[in-house]
Protein backbone atom coordinates (compact mmCIF):
# COMPACT_ATOMS: atom_id res chain seq x y z
CA UNK A 1 0.00 0.00 0.00
CA UNK A 2 2.70 2.48 0.99
CA UNK A 3 4.83 1.96 -2.13
CA UNK A 4 1.74 2.21 -4.26
CA UNK A 5 0.73 5.48 -2.63
CA UNK A 6 4.09 7.17 -2.93
CA UNK A 7 4.16 6.26 -6.60
CA UNK A 8 0.72 7.73 -7.01
CA UNK A 9 1.56 10.98 -5.28
CA UNK A 10 4.98 11.55 -6.87
CA UNK A 11 5.12 13.02 -10.33
CA UNK A 12 5.04 10.77 -13.40
CA UNK A 13 8.75 11.29 -14.19
CA UNK A 14 9.60 10.01 -10.73
CA UNK A 15 11.15 13.32 -9.70
CA UNK A 16 9.02 15.58 -7.54
CA UNK A 17 9.32 19.32 -7.94
CA UNK A 18 8.73 19.80 -4.26
CA UNK A 19 10.46 18.58 -1.14
CA UNK A 20 10.71 19.38 2.56
CA UNK A 21 12.72 22.58 2.08
CA UNK A 22 10.78 23.65 -0.98
CA UNK A 23 7.11 22.87 -0.32
CA UNK A 24 4.37 23.52 -2.84
CA UNK A 25 2.12 26.52 -2.31
CA UNK A 26 -0.99 25.64 -0.32
CA UNK A 27 -4.36 26.06 -1.99
CA UNK A 28 -5.99 29.10 -0.43
CA UNK A 29 -9.75 29.67 -0.49
CA UNK A 30 -11.06 32.78 -2.25
CA UNK A 31 -10.99 36.06 -0.31
CA UNK A 32 -9.49 34.54 2.81
CA UNK A 33 -10.02 36.50 5.99
CA UNK A 34 -7.13 38.90 6.33
CA UNK A 35 -4.95 39.14 9.41
CA UNK A 36 -6.71 42.26 10.59
CA UNK A 37 -10.45 42.61 10.24
CA UNK A 38 -11.36 45.61 8.08
CA UNK A 39 -13.13 48.40 9.87
CA UNK A 40 -16.88 48.29 9.52
CA UNK A 41 -18.91 50.92 7.73
CA UNK A 42 -21.28 51.34 10.69
CA UNK A 43 -24.29 51.96 8.48
CA UNK A 44 -27.58 50.11 8.32
CA UNK A 45 -27.51 49.74 4.55
CA UNK A 46 -27.30 45.95 4.53
CA UNK A 47 -30.16 45.70 6.99
CA UNK A 48 -32.39 47.99 4.96
CA UNK A 49 -31.49 46.10 1.78
CA UNK A 50 -32.44 42.83 3.47
CA UNK A 51 -35.71 44.27 4.77
CA UNK A 52 -36.50 45.79 1.38
CA UNK A 53 -36.14 42.38 -0.27
CA UNK A 54 -38.74 40.87 2.09
CA UNK A 55 -41.23 43.71 1.95
CA UNK A 56 -40.98 44.41 -1.79
CA UNK A 57 -41.30 40.66 -2.38
CA UNK A 58 -44.66 40.57 -0.60
CA UNK A 59 -45.96 43.62 -2.47
CA UNK A 60 -44.65 42.28 -5.78
CA UNK A 61 -46.59 39.04 -5.37
CA UNK A 62 -49.82 41.06 -5.36
CA UNK A 63 -48.75 43.51 -8.07
CA UNK A 64 -47.30 40.96 -10.49
CA UNK A 65 -50.03 38.33 -10.08
CA UNK A 66 -52.68 41.04 -10.47
CA UNK A 67 -50.88 42.34 -13.54
CA UNK A 68 -50.67 38.89 -15.11
CA UNK A 69 -54.31 38.20 -14.32
CA UNK A 70 -55.51 41.40 -15.96
CA UNK A 71 -53.21 41.15 -18.96
CA UNK A 72 -53.41 37.48 -19.76
CA UNK A 73 -56.52 35.90 -18.24
CA UNK A 74 -59.48 38.24 -17.66
CA UNK A 75 -61.65 39.69 -20.39
CA UNK A 76 -60.42 38.01 -23.55
CA UNK A 77 -56.87 37.27 -22.39
CA UNK A 78 -53.71 38.14 -24.25
CA UNK A 79 -55.44 38.78 -27.58
CA UNK A 80 -56.99 42.04 -26.34
CA UNK A 81 -53.64 43.69 -25.60
CA UNK A 82 -52.85 46.45 -28.02
CA UNK A 83 -51.95 50.11 -28.10
CA UNK A 84 -55.54 51.05 -27.34
CA UNK A 85 -55.72 48.71 -24.34
CA UNK A 86 -52.54 50.17 -22.80
CA UNK A 87 -53.66 53.71 -23.57
CA UNK A 88 -57.01 53.05 -21.93
CA UNK A 89 -55.44 51.67 -18.81
CA UNK A 90 -52.87 54.41 -18.42
CA UNK A 91 -55.61 57.01 -18.63
CA UNK A 92 -56.35 56.12 -15.01
CA UNK A 93 -53.89 57.29 -12.32
CA UNK A 94 -54.55 54.07 -10.44
CA UNK A 95 -53.01 51.89 -13.14
CA UNK A 96 -50.25 54.42 -13.66
CA UNK A 97 -49.35 54.08 -9.99
CA UNK A 98 -49.72 50.29 -10.15
CA UNK A 99 -47.30 50.02 -13.06
CA UNK A 100 -44.94 52.58 -11.57
CA UNK A 101 -44.85 50.67 -8.29
CA UNK A 102 -44.28 47.43 -10.11
CA UNK A 103 -41.47 48.89 -12.20
CA UNK A 104 -39.61 50.41 -9.28
CA UNK A 105 -40.05 47.52 -6.88
CA UNK A 106 -39.23 44.83 -9.44
CA UNK A 107 -36.15 46.65 -10.73
CA UNK A 108 -34.77 47.45 -7.29
CA UNK A 109 -35.62 43.98 -5.99
CA UNK A 110 -33.90 42.35 -8.93
CA UNK A 111 -30.93 44.72 -8.82
CA UNK A 112 -30.38 44.09 -5.13
CA UNK A 113 -30.62 40.35 -5.72
CA UNK A 114 -27.99 40.56 -8.44
CA UNK A 115 -25.81 42.76 -6.23
CA UNK A 116 -25.91 39.97 -3.66
CA UNK A 117 -25.02 37.38 -6.28
CA UNK A 118 -22.10 39.50 -7.49
CA UNK A 119 -20.86 40.07 -3.94
CA UNK A 120 -21.03 36.34 -3.30
CA UNK A 121 -19.50 35.01 -6.48
CA UNK A 122 -17.22 37.63 -8.07
CA UNK A 123 -13.92 36.94 -6.36
CA UNK A 124 -11.70 39.72 -7.69
CA UNK A 125 -12.21 43.23 -6.37
CA UNK A 126 -12.13 44.73 -9.88
CA UNK A 127 -14.56 42.26 -11.42
CA UNK A 128 -16.95 42.88 -8.57
CA UNK A 129 -16.72 46.65 -8.93
CA UNK A 130 -17.32 46.72 -12.70
CA UNK A 131 -20.10 44.16 -12.63
CA UNK A 132 -21.87 46.25 -10.01
CA UNK A 133 -21.34 49.45 -12.01
CA UNK A 134 -22.86 47.73 -15.06
CA UNK A 135 -25.76 46.54 -12.94
CA UNK A 136 -26.43 49.98 -11.42
CA UNK A 137 -26.24 51.68 -14.81
CA UNK A 138 -28.71 49.24 -16.34
CA UNK A 139 -31.05 49.58 -13.36
CA UNK A 140 -31.04 53.38 -13.30
CA UNK A 141 -31.51 53.52 -17.08
CA UNK A 142 -34.48 51.12 -17.07
CA UNK A 143 -36.16 52.70 -14.07
CA UNK A 144 -35.83 56.25 -15.43
CA UNK A 145 -36.90 55.32 -18.94
CA UNK A 146 -39.93 53.39 -17.64
CA UNK A 147 -40.94 56.22 -15.31
CA UNK A 148 -40.62 58.70 -18.12
CA UNK A 149 -42.83 56.62 -20.40
CA UNK A 150 -45.52 56.11 -17.74
CA UNK A 151 -45.77 59.84 -16.98
CA UNK A 152 -45.35 61.31 -20.45
CA UNK A 153 -47.39 58.70 -22.29
CA UNK A 154 -49.36 60.32 -25.10
CA UNK A 155 -52.35 58.26 -26.30
CA UNK A 156 -52.69 60.42 -29.43
CA UNK A 157 -49.17 59.79 -30.67
CA UNK A 158 -48.94 59.22 -34.40
CA UNK B 1 -19.76 -18.29 33.81
CA UNK B 2 -17.22 -20.63 32.29
CA UNK B 3 -15.98 -19.75 28.86
CA UNK B 4 -14.69 -22.72 26.91
CA UNK B 5 -12.03 -21.46 24.57
CA UNK B 6 -13.00 -23.65 21.68
CA UNK B 7 -16.63 -22.53 21.70
CA UNK B 8 -15.62 -18.88 21.74
CA UNK B 9 -13.29 -19.24 18.76
CA UNK B 10 -15.99 -21.06 16.83
CA UNK B 11 -18.61 -18.42 17.63
CA UNK B 12 -16.28 -15.64 16.55
CA UNK B 13 -15.38 -17.20 13.24
CA UNK B 14 -19.03 -17.92 12.59
CA UNK B 15 -20.13 -14.33 13.11
CA UNK B 16 -17.20 -12.01 12.69
CA UNK B 17 -18.26 -8.41 13.14
CA UNK B 18 -15.56 -7.18 10.80
CA UNK B 19 -16.30 -6.00 7.32
CA UNK B 20 -14.03 -4.68 4.62
CA UNK B 21 -14.39 -0.95 4.12
CA UNK B 22 -12.80 1.24 1.49
CA UNK B 23 -11.72 4.58 2.88
CA UNK B 24 -11.21 7.14 0.12
CA UNK B 25 -9.14 9.96 1.62
CA UNK B 26 -8.22 13.22 -0.07
CA UNK B 27 -4.48 13.52 0.44
CA UNK B 28 -2.47 16.70 0.11
CA UNK B 29 1.18 17.04 0.97
CA UNK B 30 2.87 20.24 -0.21
CA UNK B 31 6.26 18.60 0.32
CA UNK B 32 5.46 16.04 -2.36
CA UNK B 33 3.01 17.57 -4.79
CA UNK B 34 1.11 20.79 -5.33
CA UNK B 35 -2.09 18.90 -6.03
CA UNK B 36 -4.44 17.03 -3.78
CA UNK B 37 -5.59 13.59 -4.82
CA UNK B 38 -7.78 10.77 -3.65
CA UNK B 39 -6.24 7.65 -2.18
CA UNK B 40 -8.05 4.43 -1.31
CA UNK B 41 -7.35 2.34 1.77
CA UNK B 42 -9.01 -1.01 2.35
CA UNK B 43 -9.36 -1.95 6.00
CA UNK B 44 -11.08 -4.56 8.11
CA UNK B 45 -13.27 -2.87 10.67
CA UNK B 46 -16.30 -3.42 12.85
CA UNK B 47 -19.11 -1.29 11.36
CA UNK B 48 -20.04 -0.22 14.88
CA UNK B 49 -16.72 1.59 15.16
CA UNK B 50 -16.27 5.20 14.14
CA UNK B 51 -14.67 6.83 11.14
CA UNK B 52 -11.99 8.13 13.50
CA UNK B 53 -11.12 4.51 14.40
CA UNK B 54 -10.80 3.75 10.71
CA UNK B 55 -8.46 6.73 10.28
CA UNK B 56 -6.42 5.51 13.25
CA UNK B 57 -6.19 2.05 11.67
CA UNK B 58 -4.85 3.61 8.49
CA UNK B 59 -2.39 5.86 10.29
CA UNK B 60 -1.13 3.24 12.75
CA UNK B 61 -1.10 0.16 10.53
CA UNK B 62 -0.94 1.22 6.88
CA UNK B 63 0.34 4.72 6.22
CA UNK B 64 1.86 6.77 9.02
CA UNK B 65 1.99 9.91 6.90
CA UNK B 66 -1.78 10.34 7.02
CA UNK B 67 -2.33 13.59 8.90
CA UNK B 68 -5.45 14.63 10.75
CA UNK B 69 -6.39 16.44 13.96
CA UNK B 70 -8.02 14.80 16.92
CA UNK B 71 -7.72 15.33 20.64
CA UNK B 72 -10.40 13.97 22.92
CA UNK B 73 -11.95 11.64 20.34
CA UNK B 74 -15.31 11.91 22.07
CA UNK B 75 -17.06 14.79 20.34
CA UNK B 76 -16.13 17.56 22.77
CA UNK B 77 -12.85 19.12 21.65
CA UNK B 78 -14.02 19.83 18.10
CA UNK B 79 -10.71 18.97 16.43
CA UNK B 80 -11.77 16.34 13.95
CA UNK B 81 -14.45 18.00 11.86
CA UNK B 82 -14.09 16.69 8.32
CA UNK B 83 -16.12 16.15 5.21
CA UNK B 84 -17.29 12.53 5.29
CA UNK B 85 -19.27 11.40 2.26
CA UNK B 86 -19.66 15.04 1.27
CA UNK B 87 -21.09 16.15 4.58
CA UNK B 88 -19.35 17.92 7.44
CA UNK B 89 -19.22 15.70 10.52
CA UNK B 90 -17.03 14.87 13.46
CA UNK B 91 -15.08 11.71 12.64
CA UNK B 92 -15.36 10.69 16.29
CA UNK B 93 -19.16 10.85 16.28
CA UNK B 94 -19.79 9.15 12.96
CA UNK B 95 -20.23 5.38 12.98
CA UNK B 96 -19.03 3.41 9.96
CA UNK B 97 -22.43 1.72 9.63
CA UNK B 98 -24.12 5.11 9.27
CA UNK B 99 -22.11 6.26 6.26
CA UNK B 100 -22.95 3.44 3.84
CA UNK B 101 -19.85 1.21 4.21
CA UNK B 102 -20.78 -0.86 1.11
CA UNK B 103 -19.46 1.99 -1.00
CA UNK B 104 -16.13 3.78 -0.53
CA UNK B 105 -16.34 6.29 2.32
CA UNK B 106 -14.89 9.61 1.20
CA UNK B 107 -13.01 11.65 3.76
CA UNK B 108 -11.66 15.09 2.98
CA UNK B 109 -10.71 18.29 4.76
CA UNK B 110 -13.45 20.83 5.52
CA UNK B 111 -13.96 23.37 2.75
CA UNK B 112 -13.29 27.10 2.70
CA UNK B 113 -10.11 26.97 4.78
CA UNK B 114 -6.54 26.51 3.57
CA UNK B 115 -5.52 22.86 3.60
CA UNK B 116 -2.10 22.51 5.20
CA UNK B 117 -1.73 18.75 4.89
CA UNK B 118 -4.22 15.95 4.24
CA UNK B 119 -7.14 16.66 6.59
CA UNK B 120 -5.50 19.48 8.55
CA UNK B 121 -6.67 22.99 7.70
CA UNK B 122 -5.54 26.43 8.82
CA UNK B 123 -8.11 27.40 11.45
CA UNK B 124 -6.75 30.93 12.02
CA UNK B 125 -9.33 32.77 9.84
CA UNK B 126 -12.07 30.84 11.61
CA UNK B 127 -10.84 31.77 15.08
CA UNK B 128 -10.24 35.34 14.02
CA UNK B 129 -13.89 35.68 13.08
CA UNK B 130 -14.69 34.18 16.48
CA UNK B 131 -12.48 36.69 18.29
CA UNK B 132 -13.97 39.57 16.32
CA UNK B 133 -17.42 39.10 17.87
CA UNK B 134 -15.91 39.43 21.37
CA UNK B 135 -16.96 36.08 22.84
CA UNK B 136 -16.51 37.08 26.47
CA UNK B 137 -18.63 38.67 29.18
CA UNK B 138 -18.74 42.47 28.93
CA UNK B 139 -20.14 44.39 31.89
CA UNK B 140 -20.22 47.93 33.16
CA UNK B 141 -19.88 49.22 36.68
CA UNK B 142 -18.36 47.60 39.72
CA UNK B 143 -17.78 43.92 39.98
CA UNK B 144 -20.31 42.31 42.31
CA UNK B 145 -18.99 40.62 45.42
CA UNK B 146 -20.92 37.44 44.62
CA UNK B 147 -22.02 35.54 41.51
CA UNK B 148 -23.96 37.26 38.78
CA UNK B 149 -27.33 35.62 39.29
CA UNK B 150 -29.64 34.65 36.46
CA UNK B 151 -33.09 33.12 36.38
CA UNK B 152 -33.55 29.71 34.72
CA UNK B 153 -35.67 31.38 32.04
CA UNK B 154 -32.93 33.87 31.22
CA UNK B 155 -30.42 31.04 31.01
CA UNK B 156 -32.76 29.07 28.77
CA UNK B 157 -32.83 31.95 26.27
CA UNK B 158 -29.33 31.22 24.95
CA UNK B 159 -28.95 27.61 26.10
CA UNK B 160 -28.76 26.21 22.57
CA UNK B 161 -25.79 28.32 21.52
CA UNK B 162 -23.73 27.49 24.62
CA UNK B 163 -23.23 24.00 23.21
CA UNK B 164 -20.83 25.14 20.46
CA UNK B 165 -17.46 23.36 20.44
CA UNK B 166 -15.91 25.51 17.67
CA UNK B 167 -15.28 22.57 15.36
CA UNK B 168 -15.95 24.75 12.25
CA UNK B 169 -18.30 22.16 10.75
CA UNK B 170 -20.99 24.83 10.30
CA UNK B 171 -18.81 27.63 8.98
CA UNK B 172 -17.07 25.36 6.49
CA UNK B 173 -20.41 24.03 5.24
CA UNK B 174 -21.68 27.53 4.44
CA UNK B 175 -21.71 28.30 0.69
CA UNK B 176 -21.28 32.02 1.37
CA UNK B 177 -18.15 31.30 3.42
CA UNK B 178 -16.75 29.08 0.64
CA UNK B 179 -16.89 32.02 -1.75
CA UNK B 180 -16.03 34.81 0.62
CA UNK B 181 -13.95 34.17 3.69
CA UNK B 182 -14.67 37.69 4.88
CA UNK B 183 -18.13 36.56 6.00
CA UNK B 184 -18.14 36.02 9.75
CA UNK B 185 -19.69 32.60 9.33
CA UNK B 186 -22.24 30.67 11.40
CA UNK B 187 -19.90 29.73 14.26
CA UNK B 188 -18.94 33.32 15.04
CA UNK B 189 -22.59 34.40 14.93
CA UNK B 190 -23.62 31.52 17.19
CA UNK B 191 -21.03 32.59 19.75
CA UNK B 192 -22.13 36.21 19.47
CA UNK B 193 -25.71 35.03 20.00
CA UNK B 194 -24.62 33.27 23.18
CA UNK B 195 -23.63 36.65 24.70
CA UNK B 196 -26.12 38.95 22.97
CA UNK B 197 -29.00 37.09 24.61
CA UNK B 198 -27.28 36.63 27.98
CA UNK B 199 -29.09 38.80 30.53
CA UNK B 200 -25.83 39.33 32.47
CA UNK B 201 -23.95 40.71 29.49
CA UNK B 202 -23.94 44.39 28.53
CA UNK B 203 -21.92 44.29 25.31
CA UNK B 204 -24.77 43.14 23.12
CA UNK B 205 -25.01 46.47 21.35
CA UNK B 206 -21.36 46.34 20.27
CA UNK B 207 -21.70 42.79 18.96
CA UNK B 208 -24.89 43.63 17.08
CA UNK B 209 -23.08 46.58 15.52
CA UNK B 210 -20.30 44.28 14.31
CA UNK B 211 -22.74 41.74 12.87
CA UNK B 212 -24.83 44.48 11.24
CA UNK B 213 -22.06 45.16 8.75
CA UNK B 214 -21.46 43.99 5.20
CA UNK B 215 -19.95 40.68 6.24
CA UNK B 216 -22.32 40.10 9.14
CA UNK B 217 -25.64 38.33 9.48
CA UNK B 218 -27.17 39.90 6.36
CA UNK B 219 -24.99 37.73 4.17
CA UNK B 220 -26.73 34.62 5.50
CA UNK B 221 -28.81 33.00 2.75
CA UNK B 222 -30.70 30.65 5.12
CA UNK B 223 -29.60 27.50 3.32
CA UNK B 224 -29.61 25.57 6.62
CA UNK B 225 -26.30 23.86 5.76
CA UNK B 226 -24.98 24.95 9.15
CA UNK B 227 -27.89 23.48 11.09
CA UNK B 228 -27.51 20.22 9.16
CA UNK B 229 -23.77 20.10 9.78
CA UNK B 230 -23.68 20.94 13.48
CA UNK B 231 -22.55 17.83 15.39
CA UNK B 232 -23.99 19.29 18.58
CA UNK B 233 -27.45 19.75 17.13
CA UNK B 234 -27.45 23.52 17.57
CA UNK B 235 -30.13 25.24 15.51
CA UNK B 236 -27.55 27.50 13.93
CA UNK B 237 -29.73 29.09 11.27
CA UNK B 238 -32.34 29.87 13.89
CA UNK B 239 -29.71 31.60 16.01
CA UNK B 240 -28.64 33.69 13.02
CA UNK B 241 -32.25 34.62 12.35
CA UNK B 242 -32.67 35.65 15.99
CA UNK B 243 -29.71 37.99 15.68
CA UNK B 244 -31.29 39.46 12.54
CA UNK B 245 -34.55 39.97 14.40
CA UNK B 246 -32.73 41.62 17.30
CA UNK B 247 -31.05 44.00 14.83
CA UNK B 248 -34.35 44.94 13.22
CA UNK B 249 -36.33 45.38 16.45
CA UNK B 250 -33.46 47.46 17.84
CA UNK B 251 -33.91 49.96 15.02
CA UNK B 252 -37.70 50.16 14.87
Amino acid sequence: MSTESSAAIGSVEGVSLYDVDNPAPVIEPPRKRTGKTPKGSRTNFEMYAWLFMRLSGIVLVVLVLGHLLIQLVLDGGVSKIGFAFVAGRWASPFWQLWDLGMLWLAMLHGANGLRTVINDYAERENTRFWLKMLLYTATVFTVLLGTLVIFTFDPNIR
Amino acid sequence: MATPTLDKVEAESAASPYITVTLRIRRFNPEVSDEAQWQDFRIEIDPKERVLDALHKVKWDIDGTLTFRRSCAHGICGSDAMRINGKNRLACKTLIKDVNPEKPITVEAIKGLTVLKDLVVDMDPFFQAYRDVMPFLITKGNEPTRERLQSPEDRERFDDTTKCILCAACTSSCPVFWNDGQYFGPAAIVNAHRFIFDSRDEGGEQRLEILNDRDGVWRCRTTFNCTDACPRGIEVTKAIQEVKRALITRRF
